[in-house]
């Protein structure tokens, strides 16, 4: 996959990535990644959320920069310092949201970042807009408030920002995100327009069709790590349905030489038990960043694992929350063990056994600045024997804290020790045996083995299997389909907050969840 | 993966608690607290240079006026009373991270009401009695008052650093109004509210002049340190302070929980202005505002939050306030200078938190 070394092929290259390593505290966001940026092409990322792509141009926009590896610009190794520096070099980024003061006009918003001894030139900008919009063919009112403007306007405003300020390399990050169907279409002309000036493109999607029908050339971003590229010459070879199935095969399927795939041991489940968990018609309201659920219903019975299977950001955070009380639900009943649940706060639900491993282990999951001690006991704050009458009892807590380190082997310094000292790995242990120790009945593991490295990954893994095992429910939800093949007795398939289908877990799974996560009928 | 999931490092400042405290640890937040301390003192020497007065002579004053006469040192005591309540009342709210910054609007009302209360309750009512109740009716008040910010918050999310803020300044006049108005003493021309008789105040501490306020302040501020150290109550308030995210996680009531923060917070503030006016003044006098709300704000967080060390801080603020008062009548600089110092303090030290955060780091990488 890294088919060009920098000799050969740098010389036309705008940006060339070498080996690009970036860790953040207990994840690998970026892993050696190779990418080359030539100009005349459009270079599409794609790669769920979490894939790394936003940490990626971050290095590239100077926001951050890489812990091992290099980049080179023109063939020169060059640190791309700050943003600042990175306009200098010519690369200009269009972020997801959109970064114009609303108060302004566009040519105030142009004019912006100017050296702020000079007055503010006017003329020379529309002069110099009139260029570059004449032959890009579209029009710009320069002196229309932003706010006036759609989106998609507002997109060209900051595309025509970039170029004002001599950009040779463009970053669209999640572009079409915002935009109508309608606008979409625009911008792929608008960005085909552009390279055909002999500019360089780096378009940012998670969506499988725009990158099929904008790109030149297509890499695939998997869990921080390159997993292929398609080249250009290949690109045009294809048609869009193949290039779209060979996507697919890059994202979600199985790896040769993978040490992961294990083989999903036979388990029974007695078909005959009642189900544990019954969730039925369960509907969450669409917030502004966050899509709604609709009429999800499935049961999970003693001993078994239900797989929840999508593209990131189709729901599975908002399911795991309405399930866990944390998220208001407008219709829908969820029953545990018989019993309704689905009007209990989040604190009753667990008394009941419902247990929800979030997957956002610092954010939600952790006071990272607490001991690791208190974090084993977050959701039981005041519970005896660790509190007697509201009264901390120090000697209980850390011999119970002990004693859980040890049984799920969590490598900590202390037990004072602030649990985001401790790696990603070891972070999930603590919630591993916070939600599983004593009287769990239904367990709901978000994402559970997400950035961690292979042997904790594993090691989670045999946690959750341990877990149905004991005869609980499961409930798994996870972007990597080769976790789910592996562990789960049905996968369901979520898109746009629904549930689209579920299938049994045998031999033509894999194909069946794949249609299904891409909008095909199993 | 964003970068937004590293943890946060103010967040590592604010909680002392957290994290080994080994011996080295102490002595290094010793040198981080006293260091900046003395190079504040060295600055505002400077600027004391600069306008023509000895810095020597006024630091010696307020020594000498503040800490070393047998008068001075009393009156810094009797003025730690109040200081201690405001200062538990901070600690629960910066712990909890809600900044009620209406401590002097808050402190101002429990004032007046207990300066109205008191005079009435002790013509009915046992000394012991009436003190008490004017206590609670001052807390009582405070706590009310401190409703539409908590409740602002905890429901609809509004920033309580702005609603608190307003809410002081139409506590300050709310407070004024009253005296003129309400509570007026028909027996004097100045506007100010009935006179609570010396016998009838706060007892005084053995042979001296510092109230016994300074002991109900003391149990005020050590209790709170250990309800927010020790107890189920004060970790729930810390999570909600440290990760509001994760203690929705967890399930506990956030909102609930930011409810009881304000009213403790603002209990505290009322109480502090209960026990200054008790204890010591006897009266509120229309416009007056000693402003002790804001000027506490610094000593709780040089303290870290911490309930024993903001004693420390209070201290050294008491003899700042009480020194800086004589000092600066004898040496003609103004009154406020004392501010002045304590926020080159601040600034002092949020700049050596600042550099040795990033030596850390650059060690670190």
């Amino acid at each position: 996959m890294s088919g060009f070394s920098s000799s050969s092929a740098s010389g036309r290259d705008i940006v060339a990535l070498e080996g690009v390593t970036k860790r953040f505290p207990g994840i690998v966001a970026n892993d050696s990644i190779d990418l080359a940026i030539r100009p005349g092409e459009v270079h599409v990322l794609l790669g769920e959320n979490g894939a790394g792509k936003s940490t990626l141009i971050g290095m590239l926009s100077g926001l951050q920069q890489p812990d091992e590896g290099r980049i080179l610009v023109d063939g020169k190794p060059t640190p791309i310092t700050s943003p600042r520096h990175a306009l200098a070099l010519g690369i200009g980024t269009v972020f997801q949201h959109m970064m114009l003061v609303p108060t302004l006009t566009v040519a105030e918003n142009l004019l912006l970042g100017g050296p702020w001894w000079q007055r503010p030139r006017t003329e020379e900008l529309a002069a110099r807009v009139a260029e570059i919009t004449s032959t890009l063919g579209i029009t710009i009112k320069l002196h229309a408030k932003v706010s006036e403007l759609s989106l998609g306007e507002q997109q060209q405003v900051e595309i025509l920002r970039a170029m004002v300020r001599n950009s040779r390399l463009l970053i669209l990050d999640e572009s079409t995100s915002m935009l109508t169907p309608k606008g979409i279409d625009e911008l792929g002309a608008l960005m085909r327009r552009l390279v055909e000036q002999g500019l360089a493109i780096v378009f940012i999607t998670h969506k499988l069709k725009e990158a099929a029908a904008f790109g030149d050339r297509i890499s695939v971003l998997k869990l921080g790590r390159k997993v292929g590229e398609i080249p250009p010459e290949r690109f045009r070879a294809l048609g869009e349905q193949e290039i779209i199935s060979e996507i697919v095969e890059l994202m979600f399927g199985q790896q040769k030489d993978d040490p992961e795939a294990v083989e999903r041991p036979v388990r029974t489940v007695h078909a005959e038990a009642a189900p544990l968990l019954r969730v039925a018609d369960l509907a969450v309201a669409p917030t502004d960043n966050a899509p709604g659920l609709s009429s999800i219903s499935f049961d999970i019975r003693p001993g078994e694992i239900l797989g929840i299977a999508g593209i990131d950001g189709n729901g599975q955070k908002q399911l795991a929350e309405a399930l866990a009380g944390q998220r208001a639900t407008t219709s829908g009943s969820v029953r545990l063990d018989g019993a309704a649940i689905e009007t209990l706060s989040v604190g009753e639900r667990r008394q009941r056994g419902l247990r929800y491993l979030t997957d956002d282990r610092l954010g939600e999951g952790t006071v990272g600045t607490f001991p690791v001690s208190i974090n084993f006991f977050l959701k039981q704050v005041g519970a005896a024997p660790f509190w007697s009458k509201g009264v901390e009892q120090r000697a209980e807590i850390d011999k119970r804290a002990a004693q859980l380190v040890r049984e799920y082997d969590v490598r900590t310094p202390s037990l004072k020790t602030p649990v985001a000292r401790l790696s990603g790995g070891n972070i999930q242990k603590v919630l591993l045996a916070r939600e599983l120790a004593e009287g769990a009945k239904v367990v709901i593991f978000n994402k559970p083995t997400y950035g961690l490295d292979l042997a904790n990954t594993l090691a989670s893994r045999q946690r959750i299997r341990d877990t149905a095992a004991r005869g609980l429910a499961v409930l798994l939800i996870s972007t990597d389909l080769e976790e789910l093949l592996s562990m789960c007795d049905r996968i369901a398939v979520i898109a746009n907050g629904a549930l689209v289908g579920i299938v049994d877990n045998a031999d033509d799974a894999r194909t069946k969840v794949g249609r299904l996560m891409i909008g095909l009928a199993a | 993966m964003s970068i937004d999931t590293a943890p946060t490092v103010s967040a590592t400042a604010l909680d002392a608690t957290s994290g080994a405290a080994t011996r080295r640890d102490i002595l290094h937040r010793l040198l981080m607290t006293l260091g900046p301390i003395l190079a504040a003192l060295v600055i505002a020497g400077g600027i004391l240079l600069a306008v023509g007065v000895d810095p020597l002579a006024y630091y010696g004053y307020v020594l000498e006026k503040g800490l070393f006469s047998p008068l001075g040192i009393q009156q810094t005591l009797t003025r730690m009373a109040p200081l201690l309540f405001l200062a538990a009342g901070l600690i629960v709210a910066f712990r909890a991270g809600m900044w009620n910054l209406g401590g002097d609007g808050q402190f101002l009302l429990g004032a007046v009401t207990a300066a109205a209360s008191a005079p009435v309750f002790v013509q009915i009512m046992p000394a012991w009695l009436a003190l008490f109740c004017s206590f609670l009716i001052a807390m009582v008040v405070a706590m009310t008052w401190s409703l539409v910010p908590a409740l602002l918050r905890a429901y609809q999310g509004v920033n309580e650093i702005i609603t608190t803020l307003m809410m002081t300044f139409l506590g300050t006049s709310l407070a004024n109004v009253l005296v003129k108005l309400v509570f007026r003493d028909p027996g004097t021309t100045v506007p100010q509210t009935r006179t609570l008789p010396v016998e009838d105040r706060l007892p005084r501490l053995f042979e001296t002049t510092i109230t016994s306020g300074l002991l109900l302040g003391l149990a005020a501020i050590i209790i709170v340190h250990l309800v927010m150290t020790r107890t189920a109550f004060g970790l729930k308030l810390r999570i909600v302070g440290a990760n509001p995210r994760a203690a929705v996680h967890s399930g506990l009531g956030v909102p609930g929980l930011t409810i009881a923060v304000f009213a403790i917070s603002a209990g505290l503030a009322g109480l502090a202005g209960a026990v200054d006016i008790i204890g010591v003044q006897g009266n509120v006098r229309a416009d007056w505002n000693p402003a002790y709300g804001l000027a506490v704000i610094p000593a709780v967080f040089l303290a870290r939050m911490n309930g024993f060390a903001a004693i420390g801080f209070v201290f050294l603020l008491s003899v700042l306030s009480i020194g800086g008062e004589s000092a600066a009548r004898r040496l003609g600089v103004p009154n406020h200078f004392t501010l002045v110092l304590v926020s080159i303090v601040l600034i002092v030290l949020a700049l050596a938190e600042y550099v040795d955060h990033r030596y850390s780091q650059s060690r670190k990488a």
